[in-house]
């Protein structure tokens, strides 16, 4: 991996939240991740490490310090600009699956699509089903989302945070829901995206195995970063 | 189609219940509306219609009541004059240079028409008994250019009056009451004294029991001849204008131009007329209460949706639909609510005013009217959507905003 190839930069991240009282969850956190890395972040309950994804997924903007991603600069700048750049780069994989249940699997992954508007629906439909067939899929397409497994939800999930091509794909604590069996095949999803698609991912996870085996793993202590 | 469109839409097909409660409420707004509206506006033009049988659109005449000033005010213009029961001075009620002044308003494009009257009281005389009334002496081509008499004619005809210098059009009321039949000979008693007999050619029937009962029409000269007076002496112009409803506005430029009293038929009716606004007053706050009430299960039921996919705006903000765009999802689906629930309205509205227009409805002696008059103007059915879409929107309005407004990462990491 070279170090040129970087694809999030952040400075001097720095957070408070105010309620109840005033408390410093983020302490300058300086990281670095490259193009194709798939990276954890750990550490116990209060660590802050959600706090931090949720920063460099853009949703969060209160905070002090640079966040750069694919070498914009963020900070500052308007919601619905942002709200685009997450439609445009960004996918989101949740502990719980999160699809909307009145959709049928195809339609959940063809929605992001659908708002960014940069194919046609025919189009987006192609894609849509290219990626529910390589998470292996493709067969429950159009089945309600509701009713499907827990583990085929969160395979939904994953095809809907790839539909837009993103730079990037964020995951709070993808497999924290699933059994032993699902969540191999979410790991192994992600290997094979990182791999040989080239794919970045970085997600925080309690599983201790399942950081064992990324890439690369940075750990939170008090808000800070300690490895 | 639109993915903003194709959420809202698949949120209201999920909850088709729901959907259909809150259309409902709109629904029944709208219906009331429109099924008040049609009655009521109905009403309006009938009685509207009634006042334009009897009266002009703006009618001259010589006001000998007005109030006068008092030899003293004018010999002593400057004191404190103080003269009780100032008595009205013996003038005649004619229109000084009537004709010309008809000439002159005739050239007025505004003008669509202006009949001379002389309006004389009588007494038809039938056996012993004497029947009160009164003899219009007009030009009958040109009041039938105002108050379109020929197709009030029930016998006889407009042009047999031209012809006969002693011919009488009565009222239907009138004849019925002399049981006299076209052709028939009638004596009639003017106030001093004079008899005349008169040859009936004529009955007509302006469907308003004060006028079919007492009036009747002749000859401009015979009523002239009748009342002993020279062929210049008229005592009302009657005027047809374009557009009736300026026609305050028009009156009183002519007042003022020819000195005479010109009077619009909205002020000859104002008593008439009243009842217009109360009902229009009734028909709105009705109306408008009840599209507030439908408008606040909108805005409940809309809350307890939004309330309910709170996790599901989430999703939709964190994969890159902004605040805009989720406050659209719910606003649309409140316009749909309001446009489909505003259209039904209407529907409903249309089918139950039809039925009103069947329930009889006994005018009595006074009235030709045999069943509700309803007003079947499309302008209410647009001012009835327009109306029913608006209370959506602003009922929607603020949840909307408010789900618009929602912090992903809460309602995300609340879980």
């Amino acid at each position: 991996m070279s170090t040129c190839n970087i694809l999030l930069k952040t400075q001097g991240i720095t957070k408070y939240f105010h309620d109840p009282e005033t408390f410093q969850v983020l302490k300058g956190i300086d990281i670095e991740v490259h193009k194709g890395e798939f990276l954890s972040l750990i550490g116990k309950s209060g660590s802050g490490k959600s706090t931090l994804l949720y920063l460099l997924s853009t949703m969060d903007m209160d905070f002090e310090g640079k966040l750069e991603i694919n070498g914009e600069e963020l900070t500052g700048k308007s919601p619905d600009y942002l709200a685009r750049f997450r439609s445009e780069h960004i996918g989101f994989v949740f502990q719980f699956h999160f699809l909307l249940p009145e959709f049928t699997a195809l339609e959940n992954v063809m929605i992001p699509a659908l708002k960014l508007g940069k194919y046609s629906e025919e189009v987006i439909r192609q894609k849509a089903m290219e990626k529910l067939d390589l998470l292996g899929i493709a067969d429950q397409a159009k089945k309600a989302s509701s009713r499907l497994s827990g583990g085929q939800q969160q395979r939904v999930a994953i095809a809907r945070a790839l539909i837009n091509d993103p730079l990037l794909i964020m995951g709070d604590e993808p497999t924290g829901n699933l059994d032993s069996v699902n969540s191999k095949i979410v790991f192994d999803t992600f290997r094979k995206l990182t791999r040989d698609l080239g794919q970045t991912i970085i997600t925080v996870t309690h599983d201790d195995d399942f950081a064992a085996k990324t890439d690369r793993i940075i750990e939170m202590k008090d808000g800070k970063i300690i490895s | 189609m639109n993915v903003i469109l194709k959420i809202a839409k698949t949120h209201l097909l999920s909850k088709p219940k729901q959907t259909l409660v809150a259309m409902l409420g709109v629904t029944f707004g709208i219906g009331m509306f429109i099924m008040m509206i049609s009655l009521m506006t109905g009403l309006n033009n009938f009685t509207e219609d009634l006042t334009k049988i009897a009266s002009a659109d703006i009618r001259i005449y010589k006001d000998v009541t007005e109030p006068r000033a008092t030899l003293l005010d004018r010999i002593r213009p400057e004191g404190l004059n103080l003269v009780h029961h100032v008595k009205p001075k013996n003038e005649s009620d004619k229109i000084r240079n009537a004709r010309q002044i008809a000439d002159l308003l005739r050239q007025d494009p505004e003008v669509i028409g202006v009949a001379p009257r002389l309006t004389s009281q009588v007494f038809y005389n039938f056996g012993p008994v004497k029947l009160n009334g009164s003899v219009a002496g007009v030009d009958i081509l040109e009041e039938d250019k105002l108050f379109d008499l020929h197709s009030k004619i029930k016998a006889g005809s407009l042009a047999a009056l031209k012809t006969t210098s002693n011919g009488l059009i009565i009222g239907s009321g009138l004849a019925k009451k002399l049981s006299a039949q076209v052709g028939d000979l009638l004596m009639v008693t003017t106030p001093q004294g004079v008899i005349y007999t008169m040859k009936v050619v004529g009955i007509f029937q302006l469907g308003l029991g004060e006028i079919d009962n007492v009036r009747s029409y002749a000859n401009l000269a015979t009523v002239q001849k009748l009342l002993g007076k020279d062929a210049s002496y008229i005592t009302d112009l009657n005027l047809k204008i374009t557009n009736y409803r300026e026609a305050k506005a028009k009156a009183q430029t002519i007042q003022a131009a020819y000195g005479n009293k010109a009077e619009d038929w909205e002020t000859a009716n104002s008593t008439l007329l009243a009842g217009a606004i109360i009902r229009d007053i009734m028909t709105y706050s009705v109306s408008i209460t009840l599209l507030i009430v439908a408008g606040f299960g909108i805005y409940n039921i809309l809350n307890m949706t939004i309330y309910s996919k709170m996790k599901d705006i989430a999703i939709l903000k964190a994969t890159g639909f902004a605040a805009k765009d989720v406050t659209g999802i719910f606003l649309t689906q409140s316009l749909i609510i309001g446009l489909i629930g505003s259209l039904m309205g209407l529907v409903v509205g249309f089918v139950f005013s039809l039925l009103l227009a069947q329930v009889p409805f006994d005018g009595g002696e006074l009235l030709a009217l045999d069943s509700l008059p309803i007003n079947f103007d499309t302008k209410y059915y647009i001012i009835g959507i327009v109306f029913g879409v608006l209370t959506t929107a602003v009922a929607g309005w603020m949840p909307s905003r408010k789900a618009g407004k929602i912090d992903p990462i809460e309602i995300i990491r609340g879980i």
